[in-house]
């Protein structure tokens, strides 16, 4: 269980730094390359932690110091008090991560059995293995498919399994590696939906790396942008919008072709498609709402279809990027 | 402890029980297995078609070194053979899966897996072994079986040691499984024969980096008095364990060393 007060997470001047044999015959020195650069973080118990950049900005290798995968180059970590390398097995007692490209489950195997090999692996009790196997069953719908192989699953299904194969434990931090990566709208939804709940019943404190800003906004109430190896950004989600301006865009289908709506009350037109068919309008949600724009484009055409644009994290990013150079 | 156990138990229940949900393929796995047993075994005998001795061994006497040696090492590669596999493991990100479980990560890479079919190895191993100790004569008492039990655990203790040695330079080796696999067979494959024919730098390699020659051919040439051991003490037989000993502490140290590489923790 997470500590009611105090930091999940201490790192203060977090280095790493990879160094590469040269070629062959030549006669270069190694290469040096710093994935991780005087990172100084803090996160308190209960937090939700967005943890954004580029990719080989030094995301992962942040992770894998945090857990006790890596040694740090120079620098201190204390992951829920612990240090990571000299007391790793304490802290896997409590701590969850899932990667979302390396899987934590026994693929020739029904799901089922790879949750009673992690409750064996953490010590459950049998009553308490049940009891959580059933909870988390429960709560990610896993019931119609927990007798199937895991390697037959869809990506959906193994990502939820993934979650839950990380909180069997009830680990007081969870740590998420692009958990959404390459799954459709309804899986997203439902897994952030469980991480909220999650969140609100436990106290797990979260930490999650993504390239979908919607991750960020429904998840995480404070954004890390890494840039480098070194921290970029630290701050609310409005605050990066604010730094950014990120908007979000509307994308309407009208019944009939129709002038361009630049006259919308809190939205920019941006373009139109078709003669005016598809139209397509910026709006910042930070002071208006999609429905606002939605009730004003109705007084003014008839909309038949919508769909909204999140902004794309890398442009976010690029922006935060140009914005601190 | 029991509760310690537990982890290791379960994951070795399943691994099993899906290797045996596939019947027929696990049969064949068996018979294949069982088959290079004695396809090896037949070398020895094709070896002595041609002579009748071997480092001063006859036929029955190299017969009791094969059986101690093969039985040892297909116990030995029953539990940790699967541990060559570690550059698998990284490049699929399971060792990694491994650092974030309570248990030590040698323990999760040997009981990761045991592969059943090689039963087949240690029966064909076990036989040579029985045939062996039925042809020759041997002086029965309390020492000769303590001798021959401790042979064959050092032997075990010996081979797993060897896996995990190799295992531990893979880290540095990226596609060094060759070479590391030269030592594994090729020390398995030396333990079979009498070590007088071997030239010196095997001697050097497998009597005492890699101290094979105590998994088989030491003690059972104490155990029959054989005269093979030329200008060796006959009591060197009972050292196996002493030889374990030091495969164990390498093996300790080539593993620590490889993860510590892993890590980037430099060394």
């Amino acid at each position: 269980m997470s500590d009611v007060h105090g930091n999940v997470i201490e790192a203060e001047g977090l280095t790493r730094v990879f160094t590469g044999r040269p070629e062959r015959g030549t006669r270069l020195r190694r290469t040096r390359h710093v994935a991780v650069d005087h990172l100084d973080l803090t996160v308190a118990a209960g937090e939700a932690v967005g943890y954004i950049g580029a990719n080989g900005a030094g995301k992962s290798t942040t992770i894998k110091m945090l857990v006790g995968i890596l040694v740090p180059t120079s620098g201190t970590v204390r992951t829920v008090g612990l240090h990571p390398l000299k007391e790793r097995r304490a802290l896997a007692r409590r701590v969850g991560v899932v990667f979302g490209q390396r899987s934590q489950l026994w693929w020739d195997l029904p799901l089922r059995e790879s949750f009673s090999i992690l409750a064996a692996i953490h010590g459950l009790s049998a009553a308490d293995e049940r009891a959580r196997t059933a909870e988390l069953v429960g709560m990610l719908e896993m019931g119609s498919f927990l007798g199937t192989p895991v390697r037959q699953l869809s990506l959906g299904q193994r990502m939820r399994a993934e979650v839950a194969a990380a909180l069997l434990h009830r680990p007081g931090l969870l740590v998420l590696d692009e958990p959404t990566i390459g799954l459709d709208v309804l899986s997203k939804q439902r897994l952030r939906e469980f991480l909220v709940a999650q969140r609100r019943e436990h106290g797990t404190t979260l930490l999650l790396t993504t390239h979908d800003m919607g991750d960020v906004e429904r998840l995480c109430e404070r954004v890390l942008v890494v840039d480098h190896g070194r921290l970029a950004f630290d701050g609310t989600l409005a605050g990066l919008a604010r730094t950014v301006g990120a908007r979000r865009e509307l994308v309407l289908d009208l019944a009939t072709p129709g002038p361009d709506l630049t006259d919308v009350p809190g939205a920019e037109h941006v373009r139109s498609e078709s003669d005016g068919l598809r139209q397509r309008l910026a709006f910042d949600p930070q002071r208006t709402t999609a429905a606002w724009v939605l009730a004003a484009v109705a007084e003014r055409a008839e909309v038949v279809d919508l769909s909204i644009v999140e902004p794309d994290i890398e442009d976010v990013v690029r922006e935060i990027y140009r914005a601190t150079r | 402890m029991a509760d310690r156990l537990r982890a290791y138990r379960t994951v070795l229940v399943s691994r099993a029980r899906s290797q045996a949900s596939y019947r027929t393929s696990f049969r064949l796995d068996l018979v294949g297995a069982l088959l290079v047993g004695v396809i090896e075994l037949a070398e020895i005998w094709v070896l002595y078609s041609a002579t009748d001795e071997i480092g001063g061994l006859a036929l029955a006497q190299v017969l009791l070194v094969f059986g101690v040696a093969d039985l040892a090492f297909s116990l030995a590669d029953l539990v940790a053979g699967h541990c060559d596999k570690l550059p698998v493991y990284v490049r699929a990100g399971t060792l990694d899966v491994f650092f974030l479980r309570p248990q030590p990560i040698l323990a999760q890479l040997v009981t990761s897996d045991l592969s059943l079919r090689r039963i087949g190895r240690c029966l064909v191993g076990a036989t040579a072994l029985a045939v062996g100790l039925a042809l020759n004569d041997v002086a029965w008492g309390l020492g000769a079986v303590g001798l021959l039990v401790l042979a064959v655990l050092s032997g075990f203790v010996i081979f797993t040691a060897q896996f995990v040695t190799a295992a531990g330079l893979q880290f540095f080796l990226v596609n060094g499984a060759e070479m590391t696999n030269a030592f594994v067979y090729g020390g398995r494959y030396a333990a079979t024969q009498p070590a007088t024919v071997w030239p010196r730098a095997l001697l050097v390699v497998f009597g005492t980096i890699f101290p094979v020659a105590f998994a088989a051919y030491l003690p059972v040439s104490t155990l029959l008095g054989a005269p093979g051991a030329v200008g060796l003490p006959a009591w060197l037989g009972w050292c196996a364990p002493v030889a374990a000993l030091w495969a164990v502490v390498v093996a300790a140290a080539c593993w620590r060393w490889g993860l510590r590489h892993y890590r980037g923790a430099g060394g």
